[in-house]
């Protein structure tokens, strides 16, 4: 006969190192799910920060009025219409005699970005009296170019493979021991929209896109999706089978692909009700579908999580249910309420396969100036510029994802600022 | 065994209340009041009065219905889903029960304190002046201040709080709470106060504190206090009644059901035998 101490005893070691091993688990995860996030966010930054750089390139300008055909009359119509083309190209040429094959009089004209002759455009319109005089002026340099200056593209490939020729990478050393190649800060990526032309790409379009879709995503699905929890959870007649159908079909809600609240959308709102597609509108619109059920259900479960001790207090003292509900409940269950949307916001942010259905998926060069602007969302930008053969897209979707993943965090960090008011205020 | 026994005794034994549950000048008077839970029944044909500026302690084991009685008097019931009432319950002689009765309006002037402290995730001030706002008793700034004031010195808690009124009301103790949420009811000015194990979770020392607490109220309000601890009803009431299994067996002035109950029933829980 073994006594009870003694069996406790024997099995304590066994029951310590199952303790321990349990640990061990957890830890590996925490340790492995570590090193994915940190793999990435170091995988996305090294490739994404260079596009926070842009390679300029410095010519002597010699703005002709006869080059731009510009007969003495200097009048606004006739700045701009003029023929800026002309001119840069006749400074590459000063800057590069003697190139005379076709072939490579392209290349030249190609170490320059296409949208020199509106930088161009804009300096002299803004500096008329420059007319006739030489400017030492920077424009952009074309995609290929900035690529080689951050070093992705090997000299030592054999020509065929190489995006720059030989007698290009010649003109580049020529330019460069002349200091008229630069890397300056990309200010173009934030300040302008899309383009076909990396080097000109910016991500403001996406930008104010995103911000607009969300702020209608916002506005509709946070006072629809509260009011709705709130009627359910606080209102509603319990047992009854139609509240129990809503509730069901919440729940599956809240579990449909993403996809199919697109096609919702593109059948509802743009077919039937005629609202234009690719514009913020219509993204907040379907977004708001897909973030309600989120917001509902953690609404409830925050509504529900509120001691009914406060509930009995304030109708004990004469409170209306109404008043019970406003005055008590919700303040209490705020916190909760405003993390549920935050969670809804960054899954409506991070959404693509929605907005492909209702057209926001074009190519759309300026900047939304509202919510009625055709425009494209950060996470679409970045689905577009992966797509993009150009070598030089490659970093600005890597430099767009950590402006998607920054305004995330700028999202939390203002819920976060919130939810601790509320929480204070208690 | 000892069981059925029991059962069958007090299958015999009760069918009316004994004791005096009737009074003059009453101010809450219930007659054949039956609760139900659905489909199970949790109060058998009440019949009792609850006498003015009184203080009525309802004594029983747990589960006899006397937190759901109370509850009845100020419709706290009606939040409950599925719990009906039927029979007549009457203050100052008008049925609460009718459909004209206003449930937000009875329970200004029927207040209740409840058997955890739950005063309000807001500071000490705002959960003493939230009942005032809401139905609009002070007309100024400086007078809800005073009512405020006022309130808590009634509920003794006044000199402890008075440098803290702005901080929650939950970072009190226990006792300091429960004494917030008295003087919260109070604050109102209701007529009768119905009390719900006010104590249970309280140390001695803070329930000797409540106890005074509602001596003194009792001179200008009426008190009904459910509890289990029958010195706390010895100590304080004027009457007691006595439920088990959902009937009131029971309704005496205290002194008589504590040191010569009528019932088998009261004096087996009086004298400890079960419950």
């Amino acid at each position: 006969m073994i006594s009870n101490t003694k069996k406790i005893k024997n099995k304590l070691a066994k029951r310590y190192a199952k303790e321990k091993r349990f640990q061990i688990y957890g830890l590996g995860a925490i340790v492995i799910s570590i090193a994915f996030l940190l793999s990435l966010l170091i995988n996305i930054s090294t490739t994404g920060f260079p596009a926070f750089q842009q390679t300029y390139i410095n010519i002597d300008v010699d703005i002709d009025s006869k080059l731009l055909n510009l007969d003495g009359k200097y009048s606004e119509q006739a700045l701009f219409s003029a023929n800026y083309r002309k001119v840069i190209n006749q400074s590459l040429k000063t800057l590069f005699p003697g190139v005379e094959d076709r072939r490579q009089k392209r290349a030249l004209r190609q170490l320059i970005s296409k949208s020199a002759r509106y930088q161009l455009r804009d300096f002299v319109m803004n500096n008329p009296d420059t007319i006739n005089t030489k400017q030492s002026l920077w424009f952009l340099a074309r995609d290929d170019v900035d690529v080689f200056m951050k070093g992705s593209i090997d000299r030592s490939l054999p020509e065929s493979d190489r995006r720059l020729k030989n007698f290009q990478l010649v003109w580049i050393d020529k330019l460069l021991t002349e200091n008229r190649l630069e890397k300056r800060f990309n200010i173009n990526f934030f300040t302008q929209g899309d383009s076909r032309e990396p080097e000109q790409a910016g991500i403001k379009g996406a930008m104010i896109g995103s911000l607009l879709t969300m702020l209608v995503t916002v506005l509709l699905s946070f006072p629809i999706g509260v009011s709705a929890a709130i009627y359910l959870e606080e209102f509603a007649p319990k047992n009854n089978r139609w509240v129990d159908i809503i509730e069901i079909n919440i729940n599956n809600l809240a579990a449909v692909p993403s996809i199919v609240f697109g096609l919702l959308g593109l059948a509802v709102f743009i077919g039937f009700f005629g609202v234009p597609r690719s514009i913020p509108l219509i993204g907040g619109l379907v977004l708001t579908l897909m973030t309600l059920p989120t917001i509902i259900i953690s609404s409830r479960a925050a509504l529900k999580a509120v001691p009914p001790s406060i509930r009995e207090a304030a109708l004990g003292l004469g409170a209306s249910r109404v008043q019970t509900t406003f005055h008590h409940v919700v303040p209490a269950a705020m916190p909760g309420i405003l993390t549920g949307t935050i969670i809804g916001m960054a899954q409506a942010l991070g959404e693509t396969a929605p907005l492909l259905m209702i057209g926001m998926v074009a190519f759309i060069a300026d900047v939304p100036q509202g919510i009625t602007d055709p425009s494209t969302v950060l996470p679409v930008q970045i689905y577009l510029w992966s797509d993009s053969p150009e070598r030089a897209f490659t970093e600005r979707t890597s430099a767009a994802i950590m402006v998607l993943l920054g305004f995330l965090i700028v999202m939390n960090l203002l819920a976060t600022i919130m939810r601790r008011k509320f929480e204070k205020k208690r | 065994m000892i069981n059925t026994h029991k059962r069958e005794e007090f299958d015999i034994e009760i069918n009316q209340t004994v004791g005096k549950p009737f009074i003059k000048d009453a101010k809450f008077s219930t007659r054949n009041v039956d609760v139900f839970y659905g489909e199970k029944q949790a109060i058998f044909d009440a019949n009792i009065d609850i006498g003015k500026n009184q203080i009525i302690a309802m004594i029983g084991p747990s589960g006899c219905g006397k937190s759901t009685f109370l509850r009845c008097l100020n419709r706290m019931n009606d939040t409950i889903q599925d719990c009906h009432i039927s029979g007549d319950i009457r203050l100052d002689g008008e049925d609460i029960y009718q459909k004209q009765q206003d449930p937000v309006l009875l329970r200004a002037r029927v207040g209740m304190v409840f058997q955890k402290p739950n005063p309000f995730p807001k500071s000490i001030y705002d959960n003493v002046a939230y009942g005032a706002k809401l139905h609009g008793l002070a007309s100024s700034k400086i007078e809800l201040d005073e009512l405020v004031e006022k309130s808590l010195t009634r509920a003794g808690l006044f000199k402890e709080v008075k440098d803290s009124l702005h901080k929650p009301g939950t970072g009190l103790s226990g006792g300091q709470q429960q004494r917030l949420c008295i003087a919260r009811t109070i604050a109102i000015d209701p007529e009768v106060i119905l009390m719900d194990e006010p104590t249970s979770a309280l140390d001695p020392i803070a329930t000797a504190v409540i106890e005074e607490l509602m001596i003194s109220l009792s001179k200008k309000y009426t008190i009904a206090i459910v509890t289990h601890s029958m010195q706390q009803a010895a100590r304080v009431s004027q009457r007691t009644a006595y439920f088990h299994l959902g009937y009131l067996v029971e309704v005496n002035d205290t002194n008589t059901v504590f040191t010569n109950p009528e019932h088998r029933l009261t004096e087996n829980y009086i004298t400890g035998r079960f419950g």
